[in-house]
């Protein structure tokens, strides 16, 4: 629908540049700039080094994007960006050049959640969000279970990890297992060929008198790293594949099972997932499989849209508009651990 | 009518100049908020000299070198309303601009030396002929190892303030920071003259510090 806002959306919250632009719900474009290979020999995310390459792709990525959709910059009803959680010198890069395309273009900017986005991106592939929506948000930085009763006012945490991030234990195992960085898609394509049964490691915070929606993976993580090497130390060759396939079961295992009970503790139909972890296959397929056995319906965008990108930022930035949330002002700043419970960072005395 | 601001030292400073005057200046000194302030200043030199953005025809801004967080605001900001408004970007040395200050403030007929702190008791510097014609490329050092080279000349700049020892010549009498206003003027006699400007690039003059990791560390000790 032509009057459906049309919003352009930054993100630079780690280390890759997306710019999206849709209108509504719909998909217009979704350009990414990556800096993953410059900081595949570090063995991880450098903040520098992802701070200047967004600096360098900021411009081409927003032209690119403003082409593939097919749209000039003047017909926008607004612009959104990340202002956070992430690297606080990398969302800066992206919240300044948001700020500057809005004051010169007299558009309306909004500072919006990383998180929310996560959430509000599957919008774009499966319509309006139901209300409430149960997320699990499961990425290299974060992994929480959310209760959202709209997504561009009322967030809320039910649970998060108490240690490593899901994505951050799988670059860890990659790393013990000498398989690069970063270890999310090549355990996931180890895995294919192991058998998830091999090892049994533990599975965190599953006790009986555990936090009911609460995560942990280091210990896991310790486990797996544990178990190789010994087999190492005994002069045993490491079975990878095996080792793959049974750590990701037991990642997945545990974030399939919590999320399913936070759906049934909550009377929600439904389990919406994202982050970047949310690509991985078996994730998908062990969703698909228990939330069918619940009675439950899941819904997960396509993989591109699950990594960090920009479409996700617009999608969010559309809904405020659509919902006439409050613009951010010129002084919105990047900030690096800006709550889940703030959707958005409306201005104090916004007067654009 | 060129709009010009810096973002590579501790100020955050905007300006509008009309190729002829400076027509609003605003300069704040906040080494953590360059990125909440410098949109905020920038409309506030715009309404101040009461011109809109469709009037500018030109940006400046300060290629630094600088620290990186807040050296990279002005150059995406700069980059973003260059694509925008489509106009040029015009770099600058931010150093050059705190010469051309210092010249205006300052009587210095000779050769002369600006530094500013690039922190980790290093120091940005160049070394000057006149206060319109830089005669060294930019560059970071410890003071102590540049002492010869600076010894008893005229230094301005918040580096030079902070080590007076090398410094030995500081002018109390020269601006210690950044001015848009001064870089916008020297911009403007730039652009009068055909000169050439540097690409709106950022100069870093350092490589990321990060260590590739020699391998992982084992969770069982030997």
């Amino acid at each position: 629908m032509a009057d459906e806002p049309l919003v352009l959306g930054i993100e630079t919250s780690c280390d890759e540049t997306g710019v999206g632009v849709v209108r509504g719900h719909t998909l217009l474009a979704d350009a990414v700039a990556t800096s993953v290979d410059e900081h595949a020999r570090f063995g991880g995310v450098v903040p520098e080094v992802a701070s200047r390459a967004h600096l360098e792709a900021m411009v081409p990525t927003i032209q690119r994007a403003l082409k593939d959709a097919g749209v000039s910059a003047s017909d926008l009803d607004g612009i959104a960006v990340t202002a956070g959680p992430g690297l606080a010198g990398a969302l800066l890069v992206g919240v300044s050049a948001a700020k500057a395309y809005a004051y010169a273009l007299g558009k309306p900017l909004y500072g919006v959640n990383h998180l929310a986005s996560h959430i509000c991106v599957d919008q774009l592939e499966h319509g309006a969000l139901p209300e409430p929506t149960m997320a699990l948000l499961v990425s290299g930085g974060h992994s929480s279970l959310l209760l959202a009763p709209d997504i561009t006012s009322d967030v809320r945490s039910l649970g998060s990890t108490i240690d490593d991030a899901a994505g951050e234990a799988f670059d860890k195992v990659a790393r013990v297992l000498g398989l690069g960085f970063p270890g999310g898609p090549v355990i996931d394509r180890y895995a294919r060929e192991g058998d998830p049964d091999a090892i049994r490691f533990p599975r965190g915070l599953t006790g009986p008198r555990d936090p009911l929606y609460d995560f942990s993976f280091s210990g896991l993580k310790t486990s797996v790293a544990r178990w190789i090497e010994a087999r190492r130390a005994a002069g045993e060759t490491v079975p990878v594949a095996d080792v793959a396939a049974s750590f990701q079961e037991a990642v997945t295992d545990v974030l399939t099972r919590k999320a399913i009970r936070a759906c049934k503790d909550h009377g929600v139909d439904h389990l919406m997932m994202g982050g970047g972890v949310a690509a991985n296959s078996r994730l998908r397929a062990m969703a698909e499989e228990r939330c069918a056995a619940a009675g439950i319906e899941l819904r997960v965008p396509r993989p591109k849209l699950c990594t960090d990108n920009g479409a996700m930022v617009a999608a969010l930035g559309a809904e405020m508009v659509a919902r006439g949330r409050a613009a951010s002002d010129w002084e919105l700043p990047a900030d690096s651990s800006l709550p889940v419970t703030e959707p958005h960072v409306p201005g104090r005395h916004h007067a654009a | 009518m060129l709009l010009a601001f810096d973002t590579a030292t501790p100020a955050i400073t905007a300006a509008v100049h009309d190729g002829t005057a400076v027509r609003a200046e605003s300069t704040q000194v906040d080494a953590r908020r360059h990125g909440e302030l410098l949109l905020p200043t920038v409309d506030e030199v715009l309404r101040e000299a009461g011109v809109k953005l469709d009037a500018v025809t030109g940006i400046v801004v300060g290629v630094g070198p600088g620290p990186y967080t807040g050296l990279r605001v002005g150059l995406v900001t700069a980059a973003a309303f260059g694509d925008a408004l489509g106009v040029p970007v015009y770099g600058v040395c931010t150093l050059d601009g705190i010469a051309y200050a210092a010249g205006q403030a300052d009587d210095l007929d000779g050769p002369f030396v600006v530094a500013t702190d690039a922190r980790r008791k290093e120091v940005y510097w160049a070394r000057y002929g006149d206060p319109r014609t830089r005669i060294t490329d930019p560059a970071v050092d410890r003071p102590a190892d540049i002492a010869d080279e600076v010894a008893g000349l005229p230094a301005v700049g918040a580096g030079a303030a902070l080590y007076p020892e090398v410094f030995t010549g500081v002018r109390p009498q020269a601006p210690v920071h950044q001015s848009a206003a001064a870089l916008a003027a020297l911009a403007s006699e730039r652009l009068a003259r055909g000169e050439e400007f540097l690409p709106a690039l950022p100069l870093y003059l350092r490589r990321p510090d990060a260590q590739v990791p020699a391998g992982y560390k084992l969770v069982m000790p030997k």
